[in-house]
């Protein structure tokens, strides 16, 4: 096999879903890829179209009648979306596996967590026996940290605590050694020691195991615990884009911004007051015209009415890096923004 | 400033546990296991602890909601501790809540007209130009569309279903608000408006505010004091930014550098600083004797079974910071990077 393409590559992602109020514009074009030991993070507030990105690359909406996709997403050298269900399947838990948000719904009540950890192993390595797999089963809960992993593999996911629940089902999704791994808010539910101690676990499984992660979250600061390249997504589309520091330290467009204004931060003197986005998400059924954002935008204005008429594109943010941005200012004057009218106030 | 709206002592709330057809109590759940707290008029309480710690259970007994099993709950100079409902009626007027799930705390067959106009009508309030426009007013203060007022919950996203929430709560112009976990259902741009609202109602208003939450940096922001707790105690409390710059109990350590902070620049540093606490937050049915974060500080000796640390102020601390544990980390200590020994078996 040729390795020119990245490990992952997804190109031009649009997923739209038919439903009875409109049609729901809930991925527009994003592209982005990612390679082995590598880390992306996916931030947003909820309806930006980070978790359906992750869904659509999981192939999770193929049971879904209402969903159209079209583009590309290559996964070592393979293109998914046009493969047949038979070999999305396989691929699915094995190659790339997925941790979701919530572990008591994302686990079956009736069996326990053991046996379906078995069966995860099992579906991909047909000629394994059941000794062997339990073996195996065993192995992943006691290397996710979960203490006397023999009795624990017989309990039900509702006799864990949140923060070894999640560990289980960090378990169940690493026991066939994906090669990319799905953080869809993995820690969200969980209080701040306890996540702490997950985002560490998957720091070190990802060291050990060399997987490519793509960790998806609305906290900004865990995107900046583990990133090393960064999305921002708004509206379906994805607005800004670069490696982790520079979108920190230098962001570019007005939503992030607004993002970072809107976090009290430990790290930082108390601010008088915090400097959030005004107004609400759009619905994704009836987007703004022109760039998603201008409705909240407090510079839409200041360029001519580009904003109001005209998608941005994601393109060169201009600082000389691979640091995209979808904006219609130009790139002297959100500089100049940033520096006088937004820092201060970070 | 420094009169007390809300003062309580030894305030406990034992839920019992019952089985078999009797219902014979076997045990007991013990969320919040003795707390002495004075809330100041005019000031942002704030109460930060893990999920299980007794913060939401506390904020009931400053309302009232629960009865407690023991101690006593002053407010405004009137001992309100096992007052019964309706001896609680004409007080509900100076203390209201904000709840955490603006789905779960509306009605959903009630317009938000009339879900803002319920505690006006109740407490008999006169309303000279109307009761309706007394609501609109309401959700004109709150950031609402007044015209909103024959709207149903469900026609509001969640950020705006807070501001009914904290519309119903100023209703009856209360002292003293406790709002528990008002923004952490909230998206993070959302969050921030309702948090700078919060500040403009009080200063607008001169409201005591009792803030719940588990987000330390959300506390910080809004609080002038912070309490600390953990299994149904309080560790640990100061002033904002005394606690902040010099915590003294470990857990208020640990719980601090476990914030990750929004800098890629500094992860290596946070990651070093950290201090991972193993394991989970024990039983609240059964906690540890002595000192009850002792089974996962990685200072505790022998002295922390046996015995239970109280809650005072340490020498070298202003008056106002008090810690309740037998170890606090002193100033330049080094915790940096102190990961304790391993997972407990």
């Amino acid at each position: 096999m040729s390795k020119e393409r990245p490990y992952l590559e997804v190109k031009d992602l649009t997923i739209r879903f038919e439903t009875d109020d409109g049609i729901v514009q809930a991925v527009s074009g994003s592209s982005f890829t990612l390679e082995k030991g590598q880390t992306l993070g996916i931030v947003g507030e909820s309806g930006s179209g980070k978790s359906v990105t992750s869904l659509g690359v999981l192939g999770l909406h193929r049971t879904r009648s209402n969903a159209k996709v079209t583009g590309e997403i290559w996964l070592d050298d393979e293109e998914l979306i046009t493969a047949t269900d038979e070999k999305v399947r396989l691929l699915r838990g094995g190659k790339m596996a997925m941790i979701f948000q919530d572990p008591l719904s994302a686990m079956h009540p009736y069996f326990t967590v053991g046996s379906q950890i078995v069966e995860a192993y099992r579906v991909h390595h047909p000629g394994v026996n059941k000794k062997v797999a339990r073996e195996r089963a065993i192995d992943m809960l006691a290397r996710v940290g979960i203490p006397q992993p023999e009795r624990r593999f017989h309990d039900y996911a509702h006799q864990f605590s949140g923060g070894m629940r999640q560990r289980a089902m960090i378990a169940m999704a690493l026991v066939n050694d994906p090669q990319l791994l799905i953080a869809d808010e993995p820690t969200t539910a969980l209080d701040v020691t306890v996540q702490a101690q997950i985002l560490d676990l998957i720091r070190d499984l990802q060291e050990e195991f060399g997987s490519a992660v793509i960790m998806i979250t609305h906290d900004l600061g865990v995107v900046a615990e583990l990133a090393d390249e960064v999305l921002v997504m708004y509206g379906g589309k994805i607005i800004e884009k670069g490696p982790a520091l520079d979108v920190f330290q230098q962001p570019q467009h007005p939503y992030t911004w607004g993002l970072l204004g809107s976090m009290p931060r430990l790290d930082r003197d108390v601010r008088d007051r915090l400097t959030p986005v005004k107004g609400t998400p759009p619905s994704l059924i009836n987007l703004p015209d022109g760039c998603a954002f201008h409705p909240r935008c407090p510079y839409a204005g200041r360029n001519g009415n580009r904003s109001f008429t005209d998608v941005p594109l994601l393109r060169d943010a201009g600082l000389g890096g691979p640091h995209l941005v979808a904006c219609h200012l130009p790139p002297e004057e959100r500089t100049k923004i940033f520096q006088q009218e937004v820092l201060p106030n970070l | 400033m420094s009169e007390n709206l809300l003062e309580v002592s030894g305030l406990e709330k034992h839920f019992p546990i019952t089985k078999g057809l009797f219902r014979r109590q076997v045990g007991a759940v013990r969320a919040v296991d003795g707390i002495d707290l004075q809330v100041r008029s005019g000031e942002t309480l704030g109460l930060v602890g893990e999920s299980g710690c007794g913060k939401s259970t506390t904020g009931r007994l400053f309302t009232r909601i629960l009865e407690p099993t023991a101690g006593k709950i002053v407010f405004d100079g009137k001992d309100i501790s096992h007052k019964s409902f309706s001896q609680m009626r004409p007080l509900r007027r100076d203390v209201q809540m904000i709840f955490q799930d603006p789905y779960s705390s509306l009605n959903p067959r009630h317009t938000v007209g009339s879900i803002i106009a319920a505690p006006l009508q109740i407490q008999s309030i006169p309303t000279p130009q109307g009761l309706k426009k007394a609501v609109q007013e309401l959700l004109e203060l709150v950031g609402l569309n007044p015209e909103h007022y024959n709207r149903y919950p469900h026609e509001f996203s969640g950020g705006q279903r807070q501001r009914i929430g904290i519309a119903r709560a100023l209703a009856l112009r209360p002292k003293m608000i406790v709002a528990d976990e008002p923004v952490s259902a909230l998206d993070v741009s959302i969050q921030a408006q309702v948090v700078n609202l919060l500040d403009d109602l009080q200063r607008e208003f001169d409201l005591t505010y009792v803030f719940i939450a588990h987000d330390l940096s959300v506390v910080r922001h809004i609080s002038d004091r912070v309490a600390v707790m953990y299994l149904g105690k309080v560790v640990e409390i100061a002033e904002r930014d005394e606690l902040y710059k010099n915590p003294r109990h470990p857990y208020t350590v640990a719980l601090m550098s476990a914030v990750p902070v929004p800098d890629p620049a500094r992860r290596d540093r946070a990651q070093r600083e950290r201090v991972l606490l193993t394991g989970d937050v024990p039983s609240p049915i059964n906690p540890p004797s002595g000192c009850r974060f002792r089974t996962r500080c990685w200072k505790a000796q022998d002295i922390c079974a046996t015995e239970e640390p109280p809650l005072v102020t340490r020498l070298e601390d202003p008056e106002s910071h008090q810690t309740a544990c037998h170890f606090p980390i002193v100033e330049d200590e080094q915790v940096v990077g102190r990961r304790p020994a391993s997972t407990p078996a």
